[in-house]
């Protein structure tokens, strides 16, 4: 078994436990934009897309690797976006009329 | 040389800030005070490691990437304006297209790396495209549903789990037999194949009120597949990124199937909303007390205690601004009024809170269920707008229902419910409501929204009797 794996692991499990220790935390009121907010985190993968487009290997890897980039910076975009855009509509006790 | 050891010890140092980043944004969502920072630290890492990235001396040609961004920005934009109402489907859509980069840098390392692709290499690039096809496909007939492209209603015949757990058993023979020799090229294409097939074959079978289940458990197989990933690549910032993203999931689809009392295997298996279709229209004739806008509005206007419970047909109705009003009003008067959320109000989780925001409706007011169900025997007026079976007392009482056992909002113990509601007709599940049929319950016949603004109207004119 390569040693980068272990190292993976362990980082999984204990990202795993971060996560879960941290998200049980987030109230249920803002539960969509939790979903929104993570999708653009996990949308990270783009950077792993930029080095397999640019490496310019081989005609496929070059295009599987573009819509990987176009798919995933779409989800960056769009993920912080709406996340924002939600939580700014969250206020509190409305100005007195 | 040195130079580039330099920028890659740079870009690792990236991608360790983003990191951490990641972690803080999720924390500092715990509140709605902070949420909006945990966007911005959010979105400080990323761009860090897309920055750090672009830089990377491995890139050499940025055409395609150029163009990527700027088509990727181009969809993602207009994607993060849709309409509330529609977040669910594009949270399904941006699922499906997490899922299908994950895929697609799998399926390139694999092409990249043959015939130099080791035995234990091809086991984890397997699983991983095999979880990221699964999830494209799926995700995007999830997202078809919740458009209503696709019918919302079950779509099942006999022997489909069979034919569906042979489809993945197909999938996982197939990597099996190419970790045993990754150089059987043509074997890839079909695992695949039957990877997207099954994804298809496993959300079909499932129904409109189960969505919130299914978008959360294809979150969480996003996620799992970005961390995958991340073993493939070796890269610590995906792995850790996936692990975030797919534990959240993972416990907003515990969440949900705790709130409809329902299991993984039975969300994934059992077809909901398919058995009840035979148990309706056995209700037999029995008296309901219904009222009037005015009846209501007097009622509404002399409590001093309101809870008011919606559900997704309060959105469909486009009532929710109409109910801020009714809320200003009641306020205005003295009456103190919040709002009952379950848990699966809406179609994704947390949608009904969002929803409500929108409509400038305090967040203070939105309250969870359980700590709502401690008020309600102290309450007035509980009035439903749009909900059927989250309030349906059956689940308490009657063993025999398909609801039994699912936790409710206990509205029957308010002194008064009112219930908006179009008709008798039973709701989507088709399940009876024998809250309707109670000496304490008032229906209000009518459009959610015509039926809300009659109120309105009578609580500023003549709220005097």
């Amino acid at each position: 078994m390569p040693s980068d794996f272990m190292s993976n692991l362990y980082v999984f499990i204990l990202a795993g436990f971060v996560g879960f220790e941290v998200i049980k935390r987030v109230s249920p009121l803002l539960h969509t934009p939790l979903m929104s907010l993570t999708n653009a985190l996990d949308a990270i993968v783009v950077v792993a897309a930029i080095i397999i487009a640019g490496r310019h290997e081989t005609p496929l890897s070059t295009v599987l690797g573009a819509v990987a980039v176009a798919a995933s910076f779409s989800n960056m975009v769009g993920g912080f976006f709406i996340t924002d855009r939600m939580l700014r509509m969250f206020k509190t006790g409305r100005p007195p009329k | 040389m040195m130079n580039v050891l330099a920028s890659q010890q740079a870009i690792d140092w990236a991608y360790l800030v983003a990191v951490v980043l990641f972690v803080l944004a999720l924390k500092w969502l715990s509140s709605p005070t902070t949420a909006r920072h945990g966007v911005l630290a959010g979105e400080i890492g990323a761009a860090l490691a897309v920055i750090a990235t672009l830089a990377d001396p491995e890139v050499v040609q940025y055409k395609w990437i150029i163009i990527a961004l700027i088509i990727g920005a181009g969809v993602g934009i207009p994607l993060g304006m849709v309409k509330i109402t529609a977040v669910p489907q594009r949270t399904a859509l941006s699922h499906a297209f997490g899922a299908l980069s994950a895929a697609m840098i799998g399926i390139a390392e694999y092409y990249v790396g043959v015939p130099h692709v080791t035995r234990f290499g091809m086991g984890e690039i397997g699983l991983e495209v095999i979880i990221g096809s699964l999830t494209f496909t799926g995700s995007l007939i999830a997202a078809g549903k919740l458009q209503e492209i696709l019918p919302q209603r079950p779509i099942t015949y006999r022997g489909q789990n069979i034919v569906s757990l042979s489809v993945l058993g197909a999938a996982i023979l197939m990597a099996v037999a190419l970790v045993i020799n990754p150089n059987h090229t043509f074997l890839f294409p079909c695992m695949v194949g039957m990877a997207l097939i099954f994804g298809v074959l496993l959300v079909t079978p499932i129904g409109g009120a189960d969505m919130p289940t299914v978008i959360s458990l294809l979150n969480s197989y996003a996620g799992f597949s970005a961390a995958l990933l991340g073993f493939v690549l070796n890269s610590k910032v995906l792995v850790v990124a996936g692990a975030l993203d797919g534990s959240s999931g993972f416990i907003l689809s515990v969440i949900m199937c705790k709130a409809m009392n329902r299991s993984f295997t039975n969300v994934m298996f059992g077809a909901f909303g398919q058995v009840q279709a035979s148990a309706a229209g056995a209700a037999e004739e029995r008296t309901v007390r219904s009222a009037s806008p005015e009846e209501a509005a007097g009622i509404l206007a002399a409590a001093s205690r309101v809870v008011i419970v919606p559900g997704y047909g309060m959105a469909v109705a486009q009532a929710q601004h109409k109910v801020r009003e009714l809320f200003d009003a009641l306020s205005k008067k003295g009456v103190d009024v919040s709002f009952g959320i379950h848990p699966v109000a809406g179609r994704m989780p947390g949608h009904m809170n969002v929803l409500l925001a929108e409509a400038d409706i305090p967040y203070d007011k939105l309250r969870e269920m359980d700590d709502v169900n401690s008020d309600l025997p102290q309450t007035d007026v509980a009035l439903v707008i749009g909900a059927n079976d989250v309030t349906n007392p059956a689940a308490r009482t009657d063993s025999g229902s398909p609801i039994y056992g699912m936790p409710i909002l206990d509205v029957d113990k308010a002194r008064t419910v009112m219930v908006i509601k179009r008709s008798m007709n039973p709701g989507f599940a088709g399940i009876d409501n024998p809250l309707y049929y109670f000496d304490k319950t008032l229906m209000l016949f009518g459009d959610a929204k015509g039926f809300v603004s009659d109120i309105v109207r009578e609580l500023a004119g003549g709220a005097s009797h």
